[in-house]
């Protein structure tokens, strides 16, 4: 089980959080811009590397806030966990 | 048998024959295969039976069925609720008839049907629509009463008075479950006999490139030249297709599975509950085996989180109140990789002479025979078998998805 450290509530169990993937995906800036190809990549491709990973949890039984965390997705160890807004 | 020095304290052992040779790599083939589970083997057999193409080798990291294919709970169904899906996997269920002959291996085929728990009014509707879309694709598939589930597997308790009653349940009759390693050293041994080349610790590093086109492999043991070059490496797709650049639709979650102590025979069939959330059947040797869905966040450390096991074992005894007094013996994880529409991807990519079937999630194991019919179909003739078809990788542009979320009657 991870222990993840929630940036308003410290450190808590994983079962308390919610993932929500990759990090920093922006919504297209001008969507009736993309073609087909370019919505398939922003709706279904999302990096999934072996190693630090760049992703989104959310404090789902605790404070319900989201945050940002870098992981690397082999040793599940958090090399950063960082607040919306803020940088790595 | 091949007598060897089992060191002090050991008498007796024995290691018997190896099924296949070990050949070091050549420095090209016509096809190589990368990964050595069950859907690459499978592969390279079918490349040799059906299309003659016998110049390939099977790369493999680790050793021969070692990932994915040691790791998974060994059943095999077809009752799925979209046509495609339905097709492919009973063109499997049908292979996996014909196999423990064809292959001359008894890998403990054993058709004791599968049922899925419905526990909702929600989950009955959507199991007899399952029923129906079944029957009318020729898959076997019954709807059966609380008291015919109990008859067909007396120790589930279908009493009302729990949280989530069992209303009723598919039933495939022909589903069942297979002994995987030995599906894994079947396939082996025969590609192996037809002159495909199994080479073991060997690691695929990246790719040898002509402008768009793959020319061959890089490994921990050389580069090889290939005519056409397949991938089959589920979990660590991505880690692959990342070296072309090529980005692909799939997350690698790690899925763990678990058995108890041996028992006697107790559990006659395999009992999937969606709803509840656990799937278990009794392995030939005793242990009851079982598994759910996968850990929520990304991973390749082959591990999971212990909550995710403690909540498989409430779903367990909750159905099965037998269970509470068995003891689990061992748990595990492999990493599988989840597309956007639960569905696999099998087909060409961007690159020309690249073929890739990924994707399959949590549910691979029953596919292997399909997979390496389909695959060996697109790699010998450059266009894919009418069965593969709707499972390119186009389909994530065209919107054309295989939504088996859900409908494929087990959450993934």
């Amino acid at each position: 089980m991870l222990l993840i450290s929630c940036p308003w509530c410290g450190e808590r169990e994983e079962p308390e959080f919610g993932y929500g993937g990759q990090a920093h995906v922006a919504y297209p800036a001008d969507p009736e811009a993309l073609d087909d190809e370019q919505w398939a990549q922003y709706l279904f491709f999302r990096a999934n590397p072996k190693g630090p990973f760049a992703e989104r949890w959310v404090h789902s039984s605790g404070c319900r806030r989201w945050f940002n965390a870098v992981r690397d997705t082999v040793t599940n160890e958090f090399v950063s966990i960082y607040r919306p807004g803020e940088l790595p | 048998m091949t007598e060897f020095d089992s060191g002090p304290g050991q008498t007796g052992q024995q290691h018997p024959d190896w099924l296949w040779r070990t050949p070091d790599p050549k420095r090209s083939y016509d096809v190589i295969v990368v990964g050595a589970g069950g859907h690459g083997l499978a592969t390279a057999y079918y490349l040799a039976k059906n299309h003659g193409i016998t110049n390939v080798a099977v790369l493999e990291r680790g050793w021969l069925a070692g990932g994915n294919m040691a790791r998974n709970t060994t059943i095999i169904r077809s009752n799925y609720l979209w046509d495609e899906s339905a097709a492919i996997y009973e063109h499997a269920l049908k292979l996996w008839e014909g196999l423990p002959a064809e292959l001359d291996y008894d890998f403990l085929f054993s058709q004791r049907g599968v049922m899925n728990l419905a526990h909702t009014l929600q989950d009955v509707r959507d199991s007899m629509r399952r029923v129906h879309a079944n029957r009318l694709n020729g898959v076997d598939s019954e709807w059966l009463t609380p008291e015919e589930v109990q008859k067909a597997c007396p120790i589930l308790n279908i009493s009302p008075d729990v949280r989530y009653p069992v209303l009723g349940a598919t039933w495939q009759p022909r589903a069942g479950i297979a002994k995987h390693d030995h599906v894994a050293w079947a396939f082996a041994r025969r590609a192996d006999e037809l002159g495909v080349d199994l080479i073991q610790g060997c690691e695929v590093t990246g790719f040898l490139r002509d402008g768009d086109k793959v020319v061959g492999v890089e490994t921990t043991r050389g580069s090889i030249r290939a005519g056409s070059v397949a991938l089959a490496a589920a979990g660590h797709s991505s880690v692959l297709a990342e070296t072309l650049g090529l980005p692909l639709p799939v997350q690698s979650h790690p899925l763990q599975a678990l058995v108890s102590e041996l028992l006697e025979p107790i559990h006659p069939t395999v009992v999937m509950s969606n709803h509840v959330h656990v799937y278990v059947s009794q392995a030939h040797k005793g242990e009851l085996v079982m598994g759910a869905g996968v850990d929520s966040y990304n991973s390749y450390g082959q591990r999971g989180s212990v909550h995710v096991i403690e909540q498989q074992m409430a779903a367990a005894v909750e159905l099965f109140p037998l269970f509470a007094r068995a003891h689990v013996l061992r748990t595990w994880a492999g990493i599988v990789d989840v597309s956007p529409d639960a569905s696999p991807i099998i087909g060409r990519t961007p690159f020309e002479n690249l073929y890739i079937n990924c994707g399959w999630g949590t549910g691979g194991f029953k596919a292997t025979p399909a997979v390496g019919w389909v695959l060996a179909h697109t790699i010998a003739t450059g266009e894919p078998h009418p069965l593969n078809a709707p499972f390119g990788l186009e389909r994530f542009t065209t919107g054309a998805l295989i939504d088996e979320h859900g409908a494929a009657a087990v959450a993934h």
